[in-house]
């Protein structure tokens, strides 16, 4: 309900019970803080928000009270230009300074420092305090954080964050009086997996980007755009900032349904390997039969193009799941839909369907990373969305505090009055069960949690879908223990306002995600005929544009190679995809096997070996596009920098070919027309670019014809950034493919779509966030970026599986070998990043103990894994809570190229 | 005059054990509670009897326990903590109840135990307290054995576990709100109310907090009634009073008086006047975190209403003194070196306030004062006021500065012009 407070005489209209600092905010005013976060709630500990309140008109007098711990109430009176109060402001900041070390000058937070702001917005100017400062001891972090403890000012927001809003246990608050210290028991790698989110957490520059500081560049010099994190499927926002061509740092871009105030490591640091040495920067030619290549031209590589692409009137081109949907569309246009493949694997391919099927013909909702957290009894089958998709499961650590909240707010505790609620519901969680074949980081956090194979964890899910819905298939032979845990389960859901299943490919077992999605359809047909919320199921898919892919409808790339490539043409036109981590290499080598290789890619692999022709593609971080997270949002992404001379983005050297080759055609070139071809071509995909927010996005009619500049108005080096080379500043690079602009000047506050930086006057920290929401904590003005493309259907009977998969049996001398994601070094993009690459653990097999013992193996003892097509030799894992006859193999092993996962293999010592 | 906290207590012997204390009509409060009154009429006469809050801020004890959720559906455990953290300084009161009589202590939780239906009760007791400890467990080991703890108390169906809980050191950790973050093992920084403990206290569940020499009043509220426990008062406000005494007297020590008895006569009749050739300048009533009072407040009666009225707090009820020989500002320094030190770190103004406070202090005892810093020392005890500070340990703090500030400036004056102590 909305209700009027009266701010300094003037009257504004807030949401009855929000505290009053988040009420002032959302207004538009501006009144410090420092230990308030909108996502962690109050604690009152900084008293830097303090205003007067007044009980009456009457009242002349007040009282000093802090906004963040008062409700507010209709009519309710404060000031926050009384004089008394404005003054005990500054004097907070000067106690906050007494130790502070004020070396601005050298830190990296500087210049994006919400105490360099707050200090500023309060006025205090004058040091009084003559006094020595005290000083501490920084710790070595781990190769993501930097620590520099003087400059804290004890606000307590990152143990918050990391203990109490993301689970971590290692970082902690030592100490005493004014001798705080936070940091952890000894020196070592944070192991949060959530712990980036201390630099934007951290009001000052005590935790900031270590990355960020091996190639540091002032903040206001960078130029910036908004982006998509690309290292998962769940398609968070980012904020890129590059400078002198390599792009410097990742930071949270707000977007309220998805990824709200926070990344993940892997997001926030695999960024890397768009700097890699390793990049291709130059078309390469190699003629066939010929070993070596060589550097091609713009003008050599489209003629070279041309000819390949010309004498073949049947060209095959095989898509990526990590390219964006325009170089998709553009692929699909010029090999025709009929010999457009998708670019995964046959496993893969199977998974995805079930997903698809899930989303496409289920009547379920697939709800968005915000709504996941309201959820308040939850399923989660399969995998450890810790690996696989990292801030699902920062986002089900808040879902399990939503049951007890709600007792809190019963007994009168405001939501926002962060310690207080967490004092009434203590370590009470709701309802999480966790069916997975090894222990997962949210056990933690889970009411039960099963150790299965996926056959059982699917007959478990199916079991819960029965228990809930008797036109579920019945699981026959269940064990009583399994069936009264199916109980419990469907019982907890049942009685849930919002329940969720959670599954996804990561689990490798399309049953299983079957199984998901029949117990969210039991509990929609359930609660069909009442008045309660529908239920909600989560699938998670594995690469960034894997749903955009398949919404292209390529053909599976296993049907192409069962042929052999039999009955298509001589060219293959592969994109930004190694196949050899698709398919056995046996099978890609016969279809290369006498065709014409055309590889689009920012970095060399076995593929791009193959090719007689590479071009070099720009990274997301150099060019425009569109990406489809798991939910079914599409998003825009948009370049940070020019791409080097010789790069171009993958849809465009794809025009550029098609072109070449067949000029009658004479496809469009711009992203825009482009975009148009493929809402044209694709009514799934119509929504995303109605010809006006195509218009929006890339052309500059919005804001009275000016562009979005990329630079902030305070970047101090522009002249000088070439002036080595020549005096004369170069004109900026143009951008025809987005609304924004690779300079300083133009339309500064856009909204919701293209932000490409926060900043709004007295506020140049990411805070300044505050400025572009229309509520803190709700939307952006403008609306949040995507649209979602997909909505449930009515429910029908095809949603059940015809029946229940039979138990899983081990078999003497044998092992169903899993995959196993991680979240540090099973990525293939993020792998190519320094600070990823130091975090990504040794690759070890994981083994139950007992199957360890028999073997008579002890923990990292080497084991040889052997199945046909299959030999691998590694370090084994010996875990007490895991399957007995399931083993499970970290994915993105580097150099281990394809495995058929799962399989079903031998295991034994390595001989010495 | 009847001395009903330390009626069984002499200091030259071992407590009463089980048998002798209830030979002096020990446990017969528990007997009554169980078997005649309800835990609603227990409320009412502790309420009746206009009984306050002995650990400093004197809220009204019986009023404290009617906002316990009582009934069928109130949430259980229930909690009592008895606050025996005793660290403010210049107070060893609770101490003299602790030692001298642990049965009393025992009783006293069963019978508010039983008025708030609490399943289970902690003694939150001071570190050092070795003695208090030892003896704590003993009689709870006593009781236990004779049915008056655990499950089913003498048939009555009322169930209670006793435990004590030995404090880690810290003067926060005597604030209500801190000590249950403490007992929870957590930091013992404190907690915001609303809410408040018996609400959503230890574990989340209600929780009454209550001072040791509170609640020791309480078997005696029930045995006598009201009306004799306002009858023993010499004003309003009924009961008798622990008061102590320390400073450069003849004979420091603590008593049990009747409420209302004068500052004078506390120290000249009972703490035998001041030493020799020394007069009383100025005293702190009720322990480091109250204002002080001058000769000529020293005819107020000890009570709340009439200390508050003089402008100070009735605190803990025992006084530290200022002597004619001793440095204000050496004490100022003494007592905020205290308080920084035992800030807790949670709030601003207090974490980093305290500590310059202190180090002014001290430039002004070393004689490097500056002529500004009585102005800062002047801005910091306003600021660090109720309701600037998170808790009560701030503000407690600047009461002595500020009324020392106001009563003794002339000798802050002559530290800063002087450049140095003129007692040293
Ligand atoms: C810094 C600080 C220290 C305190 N220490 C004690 C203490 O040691 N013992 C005590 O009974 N109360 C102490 N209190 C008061 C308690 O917070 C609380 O008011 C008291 O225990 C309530 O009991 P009562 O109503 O019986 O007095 C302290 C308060 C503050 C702010
Ligand atoms: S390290 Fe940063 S977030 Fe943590 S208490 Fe200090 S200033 Fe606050
Ligand atoms: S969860 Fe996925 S999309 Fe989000 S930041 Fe992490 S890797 Fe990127
Ligand atoms: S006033 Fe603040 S810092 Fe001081 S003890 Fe209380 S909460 Fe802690
Ligand atoms: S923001 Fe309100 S007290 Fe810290």
């Amino acid at each position: 309900m909305r209700i009027r407070i009266l701010v300094d005489g003037k009257s504004f209209g807030v949401k009855q019970g929000d505290n009053l600092l988040h009420a002032c905010l959302s207004n538009g005013l501006d009144l410090p803080y420092f230990c308030w976060h909108p996502l962690l709630g109050s604690v009152g500990s900084c008293r830097q928000c303090a205003v007067k309140s007044y009980d009456s008109e009457d009242d002349q007098e007040g009282r000093m009270v802090m906004a963040c711990m008062e409700s507010a109430t209709q009519g309710c009176r404060i000031s926050i230009d009384d004089p008394e109060a404005v003054r005990f402001r500054a004097q907070v900041i000067e106690w906050l300074m007494v130790n502070h070390p004020h070396d601005c000058a050298v830190c990296d937070e500087g210049g994006e420092c919400h105490l360099q702001d707050m200090t500023v917005m309060t006025g205090h100017d004058h040091r009084r305090y003559r006094f020595t400062k005290s000083t501490h001891r920084n710790q070595d972090l781990g190769p993501f954080i930097n620590h520099e403890m003087n400059r804290c000012i004890t606000c307590y927001r990152c143990v918050r964050f990391y203990r109490d809003y993301a689970g971590g246990e290692d970082l902690n608050a030592f100490g005493a009086h004014d001798r705080m210290y936070f940091g952890r028991q000894s020196d070592g790698t944070l192991e949060s997996p959530f712990s980036g989110n201390l630099v934007e957490v951290c009001p000052t520059g005590v935790f900031t980007d270590k990355t960020f500081k091996a190639h540091y560049t002032r903040k206001w010099d960078l130029q910036t755009s908004p982006s998509v994190c690309v290292h998962c499927s769940l398609g968070c926002n980012t904020l890129l900032g590059e400078r002198y061509g390599e792009v410097r740092r990742v930071l949270n871009r707000y977007n309220a349904d998805v990824n709200g105030y926070l990344l993940c490591d892997r997001g926030r640091f695999g960024y890397d390997f768009v700097n890699s040495e390793q990049r291709i920067r130059e078309p390469h030619g190699r003629q066939a039969g010929a070993a070596a290549g060589e550097d091609l031209d713009q003008e050599a590589v489209l003629e070279r193009c041309a000819s390949l692409l010309k004498t073949d009137n049947s060209l095959v081109g095989i898509g990526s799941p990590r390219a964006s949907l325009e170089a998709n569309f553009a692929l699909r246009e010029l090999v025709g839909a009929d010999h457009f493949y998708s670019g995964i694997s046959a496993q893969e391919y199977e998974l995805e369907g079930a997903v698809l099927k899930a989303l496409r013909e289920g009547p379920v909702r697939t709800p968005s990373l915000r709504e996941v957290e309201s959820a308040d009894a939850v399923l989660l089958l399969g995998e450890d969305p810790t690996d696989s998709a990292p801030m699902l499961a920062l986002a089900l650590r808040q879902s399990v505090r939503q049951q007890p909240l709600r007792e809190a707010m019963k007994a009168g505790i405001p939501q926002w009055h962060d310690s207080a609620v967490r004092g009434m519901i203590q370590d009470r969680k709701g309802p999480l069960f966790v069916a997975t074949p090894v222990a997962t980081a949210l056990d933690d956090i889970a009411t039960e949690a099963l150790r299965a194979a996926p056959d059982d964890v699917a007959r478990l899910g199916l079991a819960v879908a029965h228990v809930i819905d008797p036109q579920a298939p019945a699981v026959g032979g269940l064990a009583a223990a399994a069936q009264a845990l199916a109980k419990r389960i469907a019982a907890a859901l049942l009685s849930a306002e919002r329940p969720l299943v959670v599954s996804g490919t990561a689990c490798g077992s399309t049953v299983v995600i079957q199984a998901a999605a029949a117990v969210a359809t039991a509990l929609s047909v359930a609660r069909a005929q009442t008045e309660v919320d529908p239920p909600l199921l989560f699938l998670t898919l594995s690469e960034c544009n894997s749903l955009g892919l398949a919404l292209l409808n390529p053909k599976p790339l296993a049907q192409l190679l069962k042929s052999g490539g039999k009955g298509v043409g001589g060219t293959a036109v592969v994109l930004e995809n190694d196949l050899f981590r698709r398919a056995p290499a046996e099978q890609v080598d016969a279809l290369l096997e006498g065709r014409s290789l055309v590889v689009l890619d920012h970095v060399p692999h076995a593929t791009t070996e193959r090719a007689h022709l590479v071009l070099p593609a720009a990274t997301f971080a150099e060019s425009s596009g569109t990406l489809v997270n798991n939910e079914g949002r599409a998003q825009q992404f948009h370049a940070a920098l020019a791409p080097a001379a010789a790069i171009r983005p993958s849809w465009s050297w794809l025009r550029g070919a098609h072109a070449a080759a067949r000029p009658l055609e004479a496809p469009p070139v711009s992203l825009e027309d482009l975009r148009n071809a493929c809402a044209a071509a694709t009514p799934e995909l119509a929504e995303v670019w109605t010809p006006a927010a195509t218009a929006e996005q890339t052309q500059t009619l919005r804001y009275a014809e000016e562009k979005v500049p990329r630079a902030s108005f305070r970047a101090s080096g522009r002249t000088a950034m070439h002036a080595h080379l020549n005096v004369h500043e170069p004109s900026p690079p143009a951008d025809a493919d987005s609304a924004l602009a690779f300079t300083m000047e133009g339309f500064s506050s856009p909204d919701g779509q293209l932000i490409p930086s926060y900043w709004a006057p007295g506020w140049n920290s990411v805070q300044a966030l505050n400025k572009f929401q229309s509520e803190i904590g709700g939307e952006q003005r403008g609306g949040d970026p995507g649209v979602r493309l997909i909505e449930p259907r009515a429910a029908g009977p095809s949603c059940y599986p015809d029946a229940a998969p039979a138990a899983y049996a081990a078999r003497d001398g044998e092992w169903l070998v899993l995959a196993l994601p991680r979240i540090f070094g099973g990525e293939e993009l993020s792998n190519g990043s320094p600070a990823l690459q130091e975090r990504t653990p040794e690759a070890r097999l994981v083994l139950h103990a007992e199957d360890g013992r028999a073997l008579g193996l002890e923990d990292g003892d080497e084991v040889e894994v052997s199945a046909p097509g299959c030999s691998l030799r590694l370090p084994v894992t010996l875990l007490d809570d895991a399957v007995p006859g399931v083993a499970m193999l970290p994915l993105g092993i580097p150099g281990k190229g394809y495995l058929a996962l799962p399989l079903r293999a031998s295991i034994r010592r390595a001989p010495a | 005059m009847e001395r009903p906290l330390t009626q069984n207590i002499d200091r030259g012997r071992e407590p009463l054990g089980l048998k002798a204390y209830e030979a002096a009509g020990g446990y017969q409060a528990v007997r009554k509670v169980l078997t005649e009154m309800t835990p609603e009429q227990v409320t009412k006469a502790v309420k009746d009897s206009g009984l306050r809050g002995r650990g400093g801020a004197g809220f009204p004890t019986g009023l404290k326990w009617s906002f316990v959720p009582m009934g069928d559906d109130a949430p259980h455990p229930k909690y009592l903590v008895c606050n025996a953290d005793e660290m403010e300084p210049g107070t060893f009161k609770d101490r003299v109840l602790l030692e001298g009589d642990p049965h009393l202590m025992v009783e006293s939780m069963i019978v508010a135990g039983y008025a708030m239906g609490a399943d289970v009760g902690y003694i939150f007791l001071r570190w050092a307290y070795r003695l208090a400890d030892r003896r704590l467990r003993a009689a709870i080991a006593e009781a236990t054995a004779a049915g008056y703890l655990g499950d089913n108390i003498l048939g009555s169906g009322y169930s209670l576990t006793l435990h004590v809980h030995v404090s880690a050191g810290r003067y926060i950790c005597g604030e209500e709100t801190a000590l249950l973050n403490s007992l929870e093992g957590r930091r013992a920084t404190p907690r915001a109310k609303p809410p408040f403990p018996q609400v959503s206290g230890l574990w989340g569940k209600p929780t009454i907090v209550q001072n040791v020499e509170t609640l020791c009043n309480v078997p005696h509220v029930i045995n006598r009634g009201a009306d004799w426990f306002r009858g023993l008062s010499r004003t309003e406000e009924g009961g008798t009073k622990l008061y102590g005494v320390s400073g450069r007297v003849k004979n420091p020590g603590c008593w049990e008086l009747p409420m209302g008895t004068p500052i004078r006569e506390i120290v000249e009749e009972h703490a035998g006047g001041m030493q020799d050739g020394l007069k009383l300048r100025g005293l702190l009533p009720g322990g480091a975190s109250t204002d002080f009072l001058v000769e000529e407040h020293f005819d107020t009666p000890m009570d709340y209403t009439s200390i508050q009225a003089a402008g100070s707090r009735m605190g803990t009820g025992t006084m530290i003194l200022l002597d004619d020989g001793n440095c204000p500002v050496g004490m100022a320094l003494n007592m905020q070196n205290f308080f920084a030190r035992e800030s807790c770190g949670w709030c601003t103004p207090c974490r980093d306030g305290l500590p310059w406070i202190e180090k002014l202090l001290q430039a002004i005892e070393n004689g490097d004062g500056h002529a500004d810093d009585l102005d800062l020392l002047d801005a910091h005890a306003r600021d660090l006021g109720p309701g600037n500070t998170f808790c009560a340990l701030a503000p407690g703090a600047m009461e002595p500065l500020h009324s020392g500030l106001k009563f003794f400036r002339q000798d802050f004056e002559r530290h800063i012009a002087g450049k140095g102590c003129p007692w040293s």
